[in-house]
C-alpha cells in the first residue's frame, strides 16, 4: 500500500506491506537505520522512537500507528536530545553502541516528561531498555548530567 | 597495495613510499606473541598494522581488530598518538577488511592490546623520528635540537615550528629508523596512554550513524529469514510454503541444505528453509507461515535436565587424571581434621548480543563480497573459499561495527548462509536472524557439573583438593566425538588456579555434546571461577576463618610461576587485588540487617581480578547493592575504557548469575527471547566501584573478559553470608530467589 510518514520533520511517501511494523518501515523502506532491531517483541527497547512525543517500541506498532503523526528517531534533533548527547559524550557512555539509539530515545522521552528526574524515575523509565554491554551506571549518571547541563 | 609485497628489507617498520596524499608506514607482528616477526619468508614483507600520515596532517590507522564495544579503536589511537606526539583530533581509525595480510584478526581471548600495543607504539615512535629527521634537514640543524610536540616539530633553539603535514614529503625521503634505534616513551611521559580517553566513535553512536551489519544497504538487495530445525542438525523432510508465499513482500522460498564443516575447521551452516523478501519483516512473517516437517535426527532425545543428572552421576565416579595433579589427595583426606564435598552446576548459556547474527552477501560469478559484524573475518573468508570454491583473492569480507559480539560473532555460520542464498537467488541478500533464532540455534556456552572434595588440616589450612569436571567441549564443534573437556579448556582456571595447594588432583569426566558448543565472553573461566570461589568460601566457613584471610593464605607466599606465555603468574599481584578490594569494600564492617557480603578472585587472560559483592536478601528477594571490583591488567591504555569494561563485565556476570539458563526438551531449546532468557536491567544494576592497580611497567593483559568469572560466585557467597543458604548452581531465579 501507499503510505506517508513524517519523520524528523521530513515527509516520506512509501510503498509498504499493510501490517509492517513501524520499525521495519523506517529501516527497510524509508532507509533510516539508526533505529535498531533487538528482539521484535517489545522486550529490549532497541527500537524505541517517539510518536507525537510518546515513547513507542516501534517493532511492535503497525505502520498505521504513525499515520498523520510526527515520528521522531535518533536521526532527529531536539533540545533535550542534544543535552543528552552532550552528557553521553561527557560520560563516555557507549560500548558497542547498538542499543544507545533506543536508550537516547527513552531518555529524551523521560526528560520531556520530567525535567529533573530522580534515580527512581530514571530506573522506572529506562528499565525497558536492555544494554548487553552493561552501561547502565553511565546512562543513569549521564541523564542527571544532561539535566545539569540544561540548567546551567 | 601490490607494492607492499616487493619490499624486502628486514626492518621492523616499513615505508611504502609517498602516495598522492601522504606516507604510509607498516609493520608486521605475529598474532599471539608480542615479539616482532619482521619478515615472513625473507623476501616479502606483509605488514599487518598501518599508519598513514597525510599532507593535511591527518593520520589514519588501520585497525586489524573488530570493534565490538571493547574500545579497541580508541585504545590503538591513544598508543599511536602518544608515541607520535600527535594531536588526538587528527587521528582516525579505519576498519580493516578480513585479509591474511593483517595477521591474525580473530578478535577474542582479550588479546588485541596484549599483542598489538608494542608494535603500535614502535610505529608511532618511528614516524616521529622520521618527522624530526625531516625537520632537521629542512632547518639544517641537528636532530637533537628538534623535538616533537602536539603535531609539530619544534626547533628548540629558535622556537620555530613546522606542522606535521608540511613535513610529510620530506619525511618520506628519510631513512626508516632501524628497530634497535626506536626508543619508546617512559611511562611518566605518557600523554594519552593510561589516561581517560573518550571513544573515537561517540558521535556515530549517539546519532544512529554507526553502521552495524544490519545497516548495510545495497541497491536491489533482498532480505532473508531462515527456519532451522528445532533440534541441532535435524533436516527438512518436507515443506509447504504456499501461506508464506502469499505474504506481501515475500518473493521466494528456498530450501537450504546443511553445510557440514570438514573435521578440524570451520563452522558450516545449519541449513533449513529460507524466505526471501523485499524487507526483513516480510521475511520474518514468511518464515512463521512455513509448514515444515523435520527429520529431527540423532539429537532429538537431548534433554538438559536428564543430561545434568548423567553428568552429576559421572562426577561422583572416578575420572581421567589430568596432568598437573600433584601430591596425594587420598592421604590428605585421611589425615584431615575436616573433609567437605560439594557439587556445582552451571547451565548452558547463550551470548545474545543486542545485534542479532546477520550478514549481507553478494555472490557474482567468481567473486563474493560480504558485509558482516565479524570477530573473525578471516575464518569467514576461508569458509567462503572452501564451501563455494571461490579463489580466496576474489572474496572481500568487510567488517562492520559489531552490535556486541561476546564470542557469537567469531562463528561465521550466518555468513555462509548469506553467501549460499545470494548464490541461489543471484542477488545481494541480507540474512537476519530473529532473536528467537539467536536463542535457539547458537553455539552455546557449555554446561558443566563439577564435584569438589577438600580437606582442612589441623592448622585450619587447605591440605587437599579434588576436582572432577564434566563439560561438553568446544572441540566437539570441530571434531565429532570429542567427549571430554580439552587441555586448553582445563587450562582456563582448573590446572592453573591461583592457589597453592600441596595435594591437588584434577579429573576429567565424559560429557557428550548434543548442541553446537561455542565460547562466550570469559569462556571456561565462568565454570572454574564459579566452582573454585564457591568452594573456597565453603572451606573457609568449615575452617571458621574469614574468607578474605582464608583466600590470602590459600594464594600462598609470594611466587612467580613461569608459563608458556610472556606473562608469568605472580601471586603477589593476586593478593594485591584482593587486599585492594577488601579495603574498598571496607571488609569486616558491620553490615545492615539482611545484608551479606561475598568475595571472589580469579586469574584469567593473564589479568588478576578480585571482587566483593554486597547483597540484601529480604523474603528471598535479592538486591545486588554494590560491586567492588579490582583489576591488575598491567599497562593500561585507556583508563576509562577499562572501567567501562569492568562495569559491563559486572552486569554481564549478573545476567548469568541471576537469569542465565538454556534448557532443552526433546532436543529443542526451550527459551525464546528476552522474556524467558532475561538480562540484567537498570533497575537491577548495583553501584559499581572499579579500581585499577597501577602496574604501568608491566605488559598489558586482558580486559574484556577477566571481570566476568568472579561475579556469580561472589554474589552466591554474599547470599550465603546474608542467609546461610549455600547456592551451588546458577541461575538464582531457579534457586527460589526473585529480584523485583
Amino acid at each position: 500500500m501507499k503510505a506517508n510518514l513524517s519523520i524528523n520533520g521530513n515527509e516520506y511517501s512509501i510503498d509498504a506491506p499493510e501490517e509492517i511494523p513501524l520499525l521495519w518501515a523506517i529501516r527497510d523502506i524509508v532507509g533510516l537505520t539508526g533505529t535498531k532491531f533487538g528482539c521484535g517483541v517489545a522486550q529490549c527497547g532497541a527500537c524505541s522512537i517517539l510518536v507525537d512525543g510518546m515513547l513507542v517500541k516501534s517493532c511492535s506498532m503497525p505502520i498505521s500507528f504513525g499515520f498523520g503523526k510526527e515520528i521522531f528517531t535518533i536521526e532527529g534533533t531536539s533540545e533535550n536530545l542534544e543535552f543528552l548527547r552532550k552528557a553521553w559524550n561527557e560520560g563516555n557512555v557507549p560500548q558497542c553502541g547498538y542499543c544507545q539509539s533506543g536508550q537516547l530515545m527513552a531518555a529524551t522521552a523521560l526528560l520531556d516528561q520530567i525535567s529533573n528526574p530522580t534515580d527512581q524515575d530514571i530506573e522506572d523509565a529506562m528499565s525497558s531498555n536492555i544494554c548487553r554491554c552493561g552501561t547502565y551506571v553511565r546512562i543513569k549518571k549521564a541523564i542527571h548530567e544532561a539535566v545539569a547541563l540544561k540548567n546551567n | 597495495m601490490s607494492t607492499i609485497q616487493k619490499i624486502s628489507r628486514r626492518d621492523f617498520v616499513k615505508i611504502f613510499g609517498l602516495t598522492s596524499t601522504g606516507i604510509i608506514l607498516g609493520c608486521n607482528i605475529s598474532s599471539d606473541n608480542k615479539n616482532v616477526i619482521p619478515i615472513t619468508d625473507g623476501n616479502t614483507f606483509s605488514p599487518n598494522l598501518f599508519i598513514e600520515i597525510h599532507k593535511d596532517g591527518k593520520i589514519t590507522l588501520i585497525s586489524s581488530r573488530s570493534e565490538m564495544g571493547q574500545g579497541i579503536k580508541t585504545s590503538l589511537t591513544s598508543a599511536i598518538a602518544d608515541e607520535l606526539e600527535a594531536d588526538w583530533s587528527y587521528i582516525s581509525v579505519k576498519q580493516a577488511i578480513g585479509h591474511e595480510k593483517y595477521g591474525n584478526q580473530n578478535t577474542d581471548g582479550s588479546r588485541s592490546v596484549r599483542t598489538i600495543l608494542e608494535p603500535m607504539r614502535k610505529m608511532g615512535a618511528a614516524a616521529k623520528m622520521m618527522l624530526i629527521a625531516a625537520a632537521a634537514k629542512k632547518w639544517n640543524v641537528s636532530e637533537s635540537d628538534c623535538k616533537a610536540e602536539n603535531h609539530h616539530i619544534i626547533n628548540t633553539k629558535t622556537n620555530e615550528k613546522i606542522f606535521y603535514g608540511d613535513l610529510v614529503e620530506l619525511a618520506s625521503k628519510v631513512e626508516i629508523p632501524a628497530d634497535e634505534t626506536i626508543k619508546l616513551k617512559k611511562v611518566a611521559d605518557f600523554k594519552y596512554i593510561g589516561k581517560t580517553l573518550k571513544s573515537v566513535d561517540l558521535k556515530d553512536f549517539t546519532h544512529g550513524t554507526a553502521k552495524y551489519g544490519m545497516d548495510i544497504r545495497i541497491p536491489n538487495m533482498k532480505f532473508a529469514a531462515i527456519a532451522r530445525c528445532p533440534v541441532t542438525f535435524g533436516t527438512v523432510k518436507s515443506v509447504e510454503s504456499s501461506d508464506a508465499e502469499k505474504i506481501s513482500g515475500v518473493e521466494k522460498v528456498i530450501q537450504l541444505d546443511r553445510i557440514v564443516p570438514p573435521v578440524g575447521q570451520f563452522f558450516g551452516a545449519l541449513g533449513g528453509v529460507a524466505v526471501i523478501a523485499n524487507n526483513t519483516w516480510s521475511a520474518f512473517q514468511g518464515k512463521l507461515s512455513l509448514n515444515i516437517e523435520w527429520n529431527y535426527g540423532e539429537n532429538q532425545n537431548f534433554d538438559t535436565e536428564k543430561f545434568k543428572d548423567v553428568l552429576t552421576k559421572r562426577v561422583h565416579e572416578k575420572g581421567k587424571l589430568v596432568p598437573g595433579s600433584i601430591g596425594n589427595v587420598a592421604k590428605a583426606f585421611d589425615d584431615a581434621t575436616k573433609v567437605i564435598e560439594a557439587t556445582y552446576h552451571v547451565p548452558f548459556l547463550v551470548h545474545t548480543p543486542m545485534e542479532v547474527p546477520n550478514a549481507t552477501a553478494w555472490f557474482q560469478g567468481d567473486k563474493v563480497e560480504v558485509w558482516a559484524p565479524l570477530q573473525d573475518p578471516q575464518t569467514a573468508r576461508a569458509e567462503i573459499a572452501h564451501f563455494f570454491e571461490i579463489p580466496i583473492e576474489n572474496i572481500t569480507v568487510n567488517v562492520t561495527f559489531l552490535g556486541g559480539g561476546f564470542g557469537r560473532k567469531s562463528k561465521s555460520d550466518f555468513v555462509v548462509e548469506s553467501v549460499a542464498l545470494s548464490k541461489k537467488i543471484n542477488a545481494p541478500v541480507q540474512v537476519v536472524w530473529t532473536r528467537e533464532d539467536d536463542v535457539k540455534h547458537s553455539f552455546y556456552h557449555a554446561t558443566s557439573v563439577q564435584y569438589l572434595k577438600g580437606s582442612i588440616d589441623k592448622n585450619g589450612s587447605v591440605s587437599g583438593w579434588l576436582q572432577r569436571v564434566a563439560m561438553p567441549s568446544i572441540v566437539s564443534s570441530f571434531k565429532p566425538m570429542s567427549d571430554y573437556a580439552s587441555g586448553f579448556e582445563l587450562g582456563q582456571g582448573f590446572t592453573n588456579n591461583p592457589y597453592k595447594i600441596e595435594n591437588f588432583r584434577l579429573e576429567n569426566t565424559k560429557a557428550e555434546a548434543n548442541l553446537r558448543i561455542g565460547w562466550m565472553r570469559s569462556v571456561v573461566h565462568i565454570h572454574s571461577g564459579f566452582a573454585n570461589n564457591s568452594f573456597v568460601d565453603e572451606l573457609a566457613f568449615a575452617a571458621k576463618k574469614d574468607p578474605v584471610q582464608f583466600h590470602l593464605d590459600l594464594i600462598g607466599e609470594d611466587r612467580i610461576i613461569e608459563g608458556k606465555s610472556n606473562h608469568p603468574y605472580d601471586s603477589k599481584r593476586m593478593k594485591n587485588v584482593l587486599n585492594a578490594t577488601a579495603k574498598n569494600a571496607n571488609w569486616g564492617r558491620k553490615l545492615p540487617e539482611n545484608h551479606g557480603i561475598g568475595i571472589a578472585i580469579h586469574y584469567s587472560f593473564y589479568s588478576y581480578v578480585a571482587t566483593a559483592v554486597e547483597v540484601s536478601v529480604i523474603n528471598n528477594k535479592v538486591k545486588v547493592e554494590h560491586i567492588w571490583i579490582t583489576i591488575d591488567c598491567g599497562l593500561v591504555l585507556n583508563k576509562d575504557n577499562v572501567i567501562n569494561q569492568l562495569e559491563g563485565a559486572a552486569i554481564f556476570g549478573m545476567s548469568l548469575a541471576l537469569f542465565g539458563k538454556i534448557t532443552t526438551k526433546e532436543g529443542a531449546v526451550e527459551q525464546h527471547n528476552f522474556f524467558d532468557y532475561q538480562m540484567t536491567r537498570m533497575k537491577d544494576a548495583p553501584k559499581i566501584t572499579v579500581e585499577i592497580i597501577d602496574a604501568m611497567n608491566e605488559p598489558p593483559t586482558g580486559v574484556g573478559e577477566p571481570g566476568v568469572p568472579v561475579i556469580a560466585p561472589a554474589i552466591c557467597n554474599a547470599i550465603f553470608n546474608a542467609t546461610g543458604k549455600r547456592i551451588r548452581q546458577t541461575p538464582l531465579i531457579d534457586q527460589g530467589f526473585d529480584f523485583e
